[in-house]
């Protein structure tokens, strides 16, 4: 064993032996340094870490942790890791997949497992298309998208993920893109540290079925116009020259430049408020890859967590009723003895 | 046993079969539940079957909506709810229409006159009022106007009338409690620890169950109360258990037997639901009870919980079991005990929610994609339930497979009086995880190696997280033997499903041999599995007793089979295998030992009566003759 496996601070100790099998230039590879990478930092235990996947490209990442993991069926990772999650407290548990198994065969489990606040970070790798199956459209394809399922164009109105997850009452909402580790790290990083459900989208290109699908907005010439941080307590600001920002009218985020409008109009983040009515606007900001967008933390707020409230009713019955007595339960109900 | 109730004095019964029948609303399940307890706690041998519509409330007074419970009391063994009721108690006209062609010839039918009206005869169908028009003329009939006795009983009372009208089947409860001369404090003190919290339900109940009573006594339409003596039992502690309950218990108890904490993932259906309600009661075990947002994340939830080192459950019936077959299949692919309980019901489809019917074995066997052999096994009666779920757990946390462990309708609900096991009798079915590294990688440095198998049992080590060292991924896709590393060549693939399928076979080495009810070598050999050993077990008697020398094995394994099955099938004349579907046994009986098995079969929601069975064997017998 070479030196880098026997230290957590080095990515080698979080990579493990099998060779990855994702096309060159996919940009799962940038993910997967990320995660690793922000691992080196965390001060948690190999052994105490799982990741759980469904099925498609994303899915294949439990393979290439060097911890724990769960490589299941299609879109069932969510529910697969609840029951893991929610029986195993001590543990720091991931879901990975892709915008079909997230959102497509997997949407009930998806909406399901953030309704609970099940303590777990679920990283949807948002490509816009199916890769693994060569290239039909996805639940997060635009409309009139031309594959090899859809030749006259997609009609399927297409989900917006942080809609989705706000709508089922997720506590914790991101978004992050798959050219900057730098703030794919915080992001993860900001996801792990909160107590429950947190959902992450990445933006995540793939080269082969739906390449530069982001390239408006994610290509360096194009990131200060199109790009739109969210840090909580600052107003949202952004453009090359920070001219533009963003202000609610009727309920709706709208771009504006500042010049334009009164400094009190602009929209300050808050990413603590109970009301998710300012991330829902910000998340529908732009629904398509060619209106300014935002990335960053649109929500976190504290509720219960899901495991914590199964184990304090274990807790509460055992001081209730005693710990179990199995002759005791046999005898429970009406009995009677034949001498 | 015989078909009537002989008197052996004037009031002695050796058994008697009762339904009582009503309006899903009139609460006759309740009624026969109580009836049954009190028989119990009587020292009586008892089977019971429940019957009710899938509606909760079907529209009332109508044959849609006829709820019924048979209870069989005997002072002898006795092994089914009966073929045909003694007695019938018939709470309106739609219950008496649709069960009075059970009832036996010359027995008894108890009426709540009341419910008699114009409304409810039309409503059940009646063009005459068989009261009057001597449909009744072969049977003894009782006319009790159990409705106003009722509410006569409850006037004083501050209570609707409505809600009092609600008490007319404690009424009848009375008046039978009488009649078969049950204890009553066992009743009274019931209604008060379930009605306390409302005491004008608790008075109302209390009285009309004693009006009932009184009325049996001072009416004199019944002569004296009958008696049935306490059956000879072996000594020790009873209690009256339904198959649901059982099977609670026996999760509750695998968990402490393997003393590990118990995961059931499920989603709600009929008839399996009362497991998750049972079990859920039970949290101070450590018992986890997750109700999914549907069955497929039930049995992924109980999956994922079996990775991290739960002892892990799903329950549900045949629909939920189509759905779980792709978890199913993840589980036999990365070798993690699961237990998956199937209540079975009538299908296809939504099919007969609320009625029995043994038609998934064939599911259960072959219903997943790919070669995926897993072990079966099937409870026969509501109390074998607990050592069912006790052996189907020990199976899958030895050799780290799922295993479906079948149970039906009518075991779910039936009950049966239980002598309980001593606890420390119950085997100890605990298993090693793995903590330390177990091989060598090819630079010979010390390696986890996630299938390297048990010599003896083929299990591959279950090593959970928070183990160090001993991080590992599995997953659905094909994996190297040994490495567990996913890998597509086709040998390892061949290899690898042959070493599944070997492990599921060697189990039959770690299961009992069936054992042969008879005096053995009998030219007729009936073979059953399930809910339907009581009947074919009556069957047997009375064919024997008409001097047709008949051996039975009952089978609790179903994969693989007991080893000694081949020998016991062959140089039979005849061998009858009577199943609640049609046919699914009998194929594979005759698919692995090329026997000339013939099958029984019947799918009408509802067990076979011992009658139907020695009819059907006669038959066969002949035909082949």
């Amino acid at each position: 064993m070479t030196d880098v496996q026997l230290d957590p601070t080095k990515r080698g100790y979080w990579t493990s032996d099998q060779d990855v099998r994702w096309c060159p230039g996919c940009g799962d590879y940038g993910i997967l340094a990320a995660m690793q990478f922000l691992h080196t930092e965390l001060e948690v235990k190999r052994e105490n870490t799982a990741f759980v996947s469904g099925i498609g490209c994303a899915a294949r990442f439990p393979y290439y942790m060097s911890t724990y993991g769960m490589h299941t069926i299609h879109g069932r990772a969510p529910a697969i890791a609840t029951g893991l999650a929610m029986s195993r407290p001590d543990l720091d548990v991931w879901v990975v997949g892709g915008d079909g198994d997230m959102l497509s065969i997997g949407g009930n489990h998806l909406i399901h497992a953030l309704r609970r606040n099940v303590n777990f970070t679920i990283l949807l790798f948002n490509n816009q298309i199916y890769g693994l199956t060569k290239g039909q459209y996805s639940p997060t394809s635009e409309v009139g998208k031309v594959t090899k399922s859809t030749p006259m164009g997609s009609i399927d109105r297409p989900f917006n993920p942080i809609s989705v997850a706000l709508g089922a009452g997720a506590t914790f909402v991101a978004r992050t893109h798959d050219l900057d580790r730098k703030h794919m790290i915080e992001v993860f990083r900001r996801a792990h540290e909160h107590q429950g459900a947190a959902l992450v989208e990445i933006y995540q290109n793939c080269n082969v079925f739906n390449d530069g699908a982001y390239n408006a907005i994610l290509k360096r010439d194009n990131r200060s116009e199109m790009m739109v941080n969210l840090t909580h307590g600052e107003p949202i600001l952004f453009g090359a020259e920070n001219d533009r920002g963003v202000i609610i009218e009727n309920g709706k985020a709208l771009v504006v430049k500042i010049a334009d409008v009164d400094e009190s109009e602009l929209v300050v983040h808050d990413e603590h408020v109970e009301d998710p009515a300012l991330a829902f606007a910000l998340g529908n900001l732009s629904n398509d890859n060619f209106t300014p967008t935002p990335f960053g933390v649109f929500r976190s707020v504290e509720a219960p967590e899901y495991g914590a409230g199964v184990t304090n009713q274990l807790l509460t019955a055992n001081e209730e009723s005693g710990p179990g007595d199995l002759g005791a339960l046999l005898r429970s109900g009406a009995t009677w003895t034949v001498e | 046993m015989t078909d009537t109730a002989d008197r052996i004095d004037d009031s002695m019964l050796d058994h008697v079969v009762i339904r009582f029948a009503g309006d899903s609303g009139d609460g006759m399940q309740l009624t026969g539940d109580r009836f049954t307890s009190a028989s119990a706690l009587a020292g009586n041998d008892l089977a019971t079957l429940p019957e009710f519509p899938a509606e909760i409330r079907a529209p009332q007074g109508t044959l849609a909506g006829v709820s019924a419970f048979q209870v069989h009391i005997s002072d002898h063994d006795i092994h089914t709810p009966g073929d045909a009721p003694d007695v019938l108690v018939a709470m309106n006209p739609a219950a008496l229409r649709s069960e009075l062609s059970r009832l036996r010839s010359g027995g008894t039918v108890i009426l709540n006159d009341d419910a008699f009206d114009e409304r409810n005869l039309e409503k059940a169908g009646f063009e005459a009022d068989p009261r009057e028009d001597g449909s009744l003329d072969d049977y003894v009939v009782h006319r009790v106007n159990m409705t106003s006795l009722t509410l006569e009983a409850t006037t004083d009372l501050d209570v609707k009338k409505r809600d009092a009208e609600r008490s007319k089947n404690f009424f009848a409860l009375g008046l039978i409690s009488w009649m078969y001369s049950r204890p009553t404090q066992s009743t009274l003190d019931w209604i008060t620890a379930k009605f306390g919290k409302l005491p004008a339900v608790e008075a109302a109940n209390t009285l009309a169950f004693k009006a009932g009573h009184a009325f049996g006594e001072t009416a004199e339409m019944f002569g004296s109360p009958f008696k049935v003596a306490a059956a000879p039992q072996e000594p020790g502690m009873y209690t009256n258990i339904t198959g649901n309950t059982a099977t609670a218990w026996g999760m509750v108890a695998a968990g402490q037997l393997a003393k590990l904490p118990v995961f059931l993932g499920t989603y709600p259906i009929t008839p399996a639901s009362d497991i998750l309600h049972e079990l859920s009661r039970h949290k101070n075990f450590g018992v986890r009870t997750f109700q999914a947002e549907d069955e497929i994340a039930g049995v992924g939830a109980a999956l994922g919980a079996a990775f991290g080192g739960s002892l892990s459950y799903t329950t549900t019936s045949g629909p939920g079991v189509a759905l779980k077959g792709e978890t199913i299949g993840l589980a036999v692919s990365i070798e993690l005990p699961l237990v998956v309980i199937d209540v079975q019901r009538g299908g296809p489809s939504t099919g007969l929610p609320t009625k029995t019917e043994a038609s998934d074995l064939m599911m259960a066997m072959y219903g997943r994609h790919g070669e995926a052999p897993l072990p079966i096994v099937a409870a026969s009666t509501p109390a074998d339930c607990f050592h069912a779920a006790i052996e189907a757990s020990r199976l899958a946390l030895k050799y780290r497979t799922p295993v479906i462990l079948l149970t039906d309708g009518y075991l779910a609900n039936g009950s049966e009086p239980w002598l309980l096991p001593d606890v420390d009798s119950l085997p100890d079915i605990s298993v090693e995880f793995a903590t330390e590294l177990n091989g060598t990688d090819a630079t010979g440095d010390a390696v986890f190696l996630p299938y390297l198998r048990d010599e003896e049992t083929l299990a591959r080590p279950w090593a959970i997280p928070g183990t160090a060292g001993l991080e590992h991924r599995v997953g659905g896709l094909e994996k190297e033997n040994v490495t567990g590393n996913v890998n597509y060549d086709p040998t390892n693939h061949a290899l690898m499903t042959d070493l599944r399928q070997a492990k599921i076979e060697g189990i039959a080495a770690d299961i009992p041999e069936v054992v042969v009810d008879g005096d053995g070598g009998a030219d007729v050999l009936l073979v059953g599995w399930g809910s339907t050993r009581g009947s074919i077990t009556s069957a047997a008697e009375r064919l024997r007793a008409d001097g047709v020398a008949v051996d039975v094995v009952h089978l609790t394994h179903l994969n693989p089979f007991p080893q000694n099955l081949r020998e016991v099938l062959s140089n039979r004349k005849h061998v009858f295998v009577p199943e609640l579907n049609k046919g699914q046994l009998v194929k594979l009986l005759r698919a692995e030992f090329l026997v000339d098995a013939k099958p029984i079969n019947k799918v009408m929601g509802t067990p076979f009566t011992a009658a139907e069975l020695v009819e059907n064997v006669r038959e066969g017998m002949k035909l082949s003759d």
